[in-house]
């Protein structure tokens, strides 16, 4: 064996094991160089090495906002969190503990340049790209499909041929393509116009919107374009549709919640109560005031408000049908004068309490965002939330009207008082329980609607004609009714809406109830049988 | 023997209206006097304030005199009058935009000042005629009666009743609410019409056409109440009370009950129109509030508070919750809602016939008291 061999040997051996005791904490020290060439090998380097360390990325971002720096004497790196005209309230980057603030003097910054810059920014991406997160992935593919450039064919290609996700291929293979159809030419070009037909995001629409107004084109390749676009189109125009579909079942989950609590003072009691958009704002308030309370715990603030407003609702209902209602039974004329005027005296103490302007209620985290399904539906969270919890609302006060001795008891007293009081049911007891009911489901609509629109002295004014009219559409007392009436009117407010605008639309909607009417009097599903009339 | 005046003919064996009437006459009489004849340093005399005040409660007697017909004798209550109004007051307004001419801000002859802002280049189709005063004054009874026509045609006809009729007529208003909102309308959105100048020539500011005006109103609130009072006391009116009673047994005796009630209604709707018409020029200005359902639910408490079905009571109901009103808004307008609201409750609660309904009541309570003192007498000297 030759020496010059052996002595590489054992230097390779060498290197081996000075590699093997590298780690991120040492090799970053080399940041500290004065060169810029320098730095941006070494940047390389740990991208290469360390892709998969959330630091490295935190670093690299630091770096690139000017908040890295490192101390003079022990040469630690510090990131930059304040800055107080020269002193600097910094924390260190690896063990993240708080220093005392210093004078920037203390500090020297690690410098970079425009090219620097730019290479951090392509390095973050790929890093992005190459993460083994999904979700990092896939947030980084959308983004380079948003701003597609010539460039990004080789990364692209490169995370293709590495990618398993079919979620994240897919975009990654949407991006591709596009980039295709924009830049190259002859038969590739023509094949990537064909190929986009498959592809669905607003980004393909507009590439190939751009090419069909490019006039250079030949004319085979403005007819693939043309029937890609139409392809595409068409399926964008039925997600759309499902898309205001799920908007009009939202809205109609609302009117439902807002509608039930109606329906069964109105339809069981035959009580008509004004006051009840003001049982919906009680429960917006009751929201409003528990997350004042309870600042810190927003997640869990309107797990706790459907309960209470439940509770507040349903006991200024009882109330109200002890004190007023009472009185006015089989006279549903003045219930509703008087119980309009328990709105207006409710309206006003809102507003002595809480100030006459809107308050704004927090939305938890888990309802905010949306369910994206794909590039051209996307569900939003808090509206996907309302229509199964007013569903839930729905089928629990059909368990409680139909399964519990409580609901046997409504019904009897509904179908015949006398018959009711003399088999010894406390006829009075159920009707202040069934406006209690009545009252507190309203105020669960109210939690539901705080996490929609602002909380105000009128929002329930806003939805008290609605539901009257989803009550009176659906047919009274028929909770059935109630449900497919709120989901029709949502369903068809929601359509008309982009045709003819949202005022326009109600107005469309109030005519054809009124026409409805004129064919069945009675609503939808009418009270069949002999005490039917009164 | 001689005939009776056609007037007292028709108040024959109806003291309220009588005083009602006699008590506004002297009112407005010398409101009048006070205002045009007294110098303004006098104590006594009272300011164009007041009489547009008076004037515009004159209105709202008239208004409610309209639904007293409705609700008080043919049973429809009716959450949708304000609607009626309205239009009428709109019908008004817009004979006063056309009125302005080009002393607008834009000094624009021929577009009220909103269209030209809206960058409208010629009137609408449905401006056309209102600056003729005839043509507005058959409009001013003609689209509300026509609203109110098609509405009751549709709704008497399918025979909606009672709460359903309510909430209808509610969304009606709601929805005409939400249409006059928009600016698009061609009826100034939200500003609603208003900068009126003069009317049929004279200066609407002006001491002498306040006063007109107020005779005006009152001249159209004895019109109305005559009317009103004249189909009560005829066969007609018997009819309606029948139907309110018992509309099934009416209907089954033969009556047509369902045009029985689209007369009344139609009626009513022409003098809630007139009503409109007169409280635009005296307000000086109109805008979609008053189709707000919350004007006309508040419309029926006057009528309820006054006594419902006695129409004096609509216009005694009128005057006192417009004057508390007034004077709570300005006093102490935090408490207004609340009084208002209260005034529902009690006035359902304990007065279901009115201030009117309690003047009846203790006087027969007093006759009762009364009568029992003598029978007592009696049966001590027997």
């Amino acid at each position: 064996m030759k020496k010059s061999n052996l002595i590489k040997i054992i230097f390779l051996n060498l290197f081996f094991l000075t590699s093997l005791f590298a780690s991120f904490e040492t090799d970053i020290e080399a940041l500290k160089t004065k060169s810029f060439k320098k730095k941006q090998q070494v940047i390389n380097e740990l991208v290469e090495k360390y892709s998969d360390d959330e630091r490295t990325e935190t670093l690299l971002k630091k770096m690139v906002d000017g908040d890295l720096f490192y101390t003079k004497k022990e040469g630690t790196f510090v990131i930059l969190e304040k800055k107080e005209g020269s002193t600097y309230h910094t924390k260190t980057f690896l063990e993240g503990k708080v220093l005392e603030p210093q004078n920037k003097k203390e500090f020297n910054k690690v410098k970079t340049n425009n090219g620097l810059r730019s290479v951090i920014k392509s390095n973050l991406a790929q890093m992005n790209l190459f993460s083994k997160k999904k979700e990092v992935r896939l947030k980084s593919a959308k983004n380079i499909l948003s701003n597609v450039d010539e460039d990004s064919k080789e990364l692209i290609n490169k995370a293709l041929s590495k990618e398993k996700d079919s979620d994240v291929k897919e975009v990654l293979l949407e991006a591709k393509t596009i980039i295709l159809a924009k830049y190259s030419s002859g038969e590739e070009q023509l094949q990537a116009v064909k190929d986009l037909s498959d592809f669905i995001s607003s980004d393909t629409l507009a590439t190939l919107k751009n090419l069909y107004s490019k006039e250079d084109i030949s004319s085979e390749l403005k007819k693939a374009v043309k029937s890609s676009i139409s392809t595409v189109e068409t399926i964008r125009s039925y997600y759309g549709v499902l898309e205001k579909a799920f908007f009009g079942l939202s809205m109609g989950s609302v009117l439902l919640l807002a509608a039930i609590g109606l329906a069964i003072t109105f339809g069981v009691m035959k009580v008509i109560n004004m006051a009840h958009g003001e049982m919906m704002m009680i429960g917006a308030y009751t929201t409003y005031t528990l997350q004042q309370v309870m600042p810190g715990l927003i997640e869990y603030s309107i797990l706790v408000a459907i309960p209470a407003a439940f509770i507040v609702s349903g006991i200024v209902g009882i109330i109200i049908e002890r004190l007023v209602i009472r009185h006015l039974y089989g006279r549903p004329l003045e219930t509703l004068l008087a119980t309009f005027g328990i709105s207006l005296i409710l309206q006003q103490i809102v507003r002595t309490i809480y100030s006459p302007l809107n308050q704004e209620v927090k939305t938890p985290d888990w309802m905010s965002g949306a369910w994206e399904i794909n590039s051209a539906l996307s569900l939003t969270y808090n509206r996907l939330y309302i229509i199964i919890f007013a569903l839930l609302v729905f089928i629990g006060v059909l368990m409680v009207l139909n399964k519990t001795s409580l609901g046997l008891k409504v019904r009897a007293v509904t179908q015949n008082r006398q018959m009711a009081q003399a088999m010894g049911i406390k006829t009075s007891w159920i009707d202040a329980m069934t406006f209690g009911i009545g009252s507190g489901i309203a105020g669960i609509a109210g939690v539901a609607l705080s996490q929609l629109t602002n909380v105000g002295p009128n929002l329930g004014q806003a939805y008290i004609v609605d539901s009257f009219m989803v009550v009176v559409f659906g047919g009274v007392g028929n909770l059935w009714g109630t449900l497919i009436g709120a989901i029709t009117l949502g369903e068809i407010n929601k359509f008309i809406e982009p045709v003819a605008g949202a005022v326009l639309a109600k107005v469309i909607i109030l005519v054809f109830i009124i026409l409805f009417i004129q064919k069945k009097p009675r609503g939808l599903f009418p009270q069949k049988g002999r005490d039917a009339q009164d | 023997m001689k005939r009776k005046p056609i007037i007292l003919q028709i108040l024959n064996n109806d003291l309220g209206g009588k005083i009602v009437l006699g008590v506004l006459a002297l009112v407005v009489i010398y409101v009048s006097f006070a205002n045009l004849v007294l110098p303004a340093g006098s104590t006594f005399h009272i300011s164009t304030y007041t009489v547009t005040l008076l004037g515009k409660y004159l209105a709202f007697a008239l208004l409610a005199l309209a639904l007293d017909l409705v609700w008080g004798y043919i049973g429809i209550l009716s959450l949708g009058h304000g609607a009626f109004f309205a239009l009428g007051g709109y019908a008004m307004g817009m004979y006063l935009m056309r009125q302005i001419g080009d002393r607008g801000v834009y000094g624009n002859p021929e577009l009220p000042d909103f269209m030209v802002f809206m960058n409208l280049k010629e009137l609408p189709w449905f401006w056309y005629g209102f600056d003729n005063p005839i043509f507005t004054l058959i409009m001013i009874m003609f689209v509300p009666g026509l609203l109110a026509f098609v509405f009751g045609y549709l709704a008497f006809r399918s025979r909606v009743t009672g709460v359903y009729l309510s909430i209808i007529t509610q969304a009606m208003t709601y929805a005409l609410m939400l249409a006059f909102f928009r600016n698009d309308m061609g009826f100034g959105g939200n500003n609603g019409l208003t900068d009126f100048k003069d009317i049929l020539g004279f200066d609407l500011q002006a001491d002498g056409t306040r006063i007109a005006l107020l005779l005006i109103s009152f001249l159209a609130l004895t019109g109305g109440y005559l009317v009103a009072r004249f189909i009560m006391n005829s066969r007609l009116g018997r009819v309606c009370i029948a139907i309110r009673d018992g509309e099934s047994r009416t209907r089954f005796i033969g009556y047509r009950v369902e045009q029985y009630k689209l007369f009344i209604f139609v009626v009513s709707a022409c003098m809630a129109g007139i009503a409109g018409a007169l409280y635009v020029p005296q307000v000086g200005i109109i805008n979609p509030g008053v189709f707000s359902p919350l004007f006309s639910i508040e419309l029926v408490i006057w009528v309820a508070i006054g006594g419902r079905g006695t129409l004096y009571g609509a216009i005694v109901g009128a005057f006192i919750v417009n004057y508390a009103s007034t004077y709570f808004t300005s006093a102490l307008p935090e408490v207004w809602l609340y009084a208002l609201g209260g005034l529902f409750v009690v006035v359902t609660l304990f007065l279901p016939k009115g201030v009117v309904g309690l003047i009846s009541q203790i006087k027969d309570k007093l006759n009762k008291d009364n009568k029992n003192q003598e029978s007592e007498v009696q049966n001590a000297t027997a």
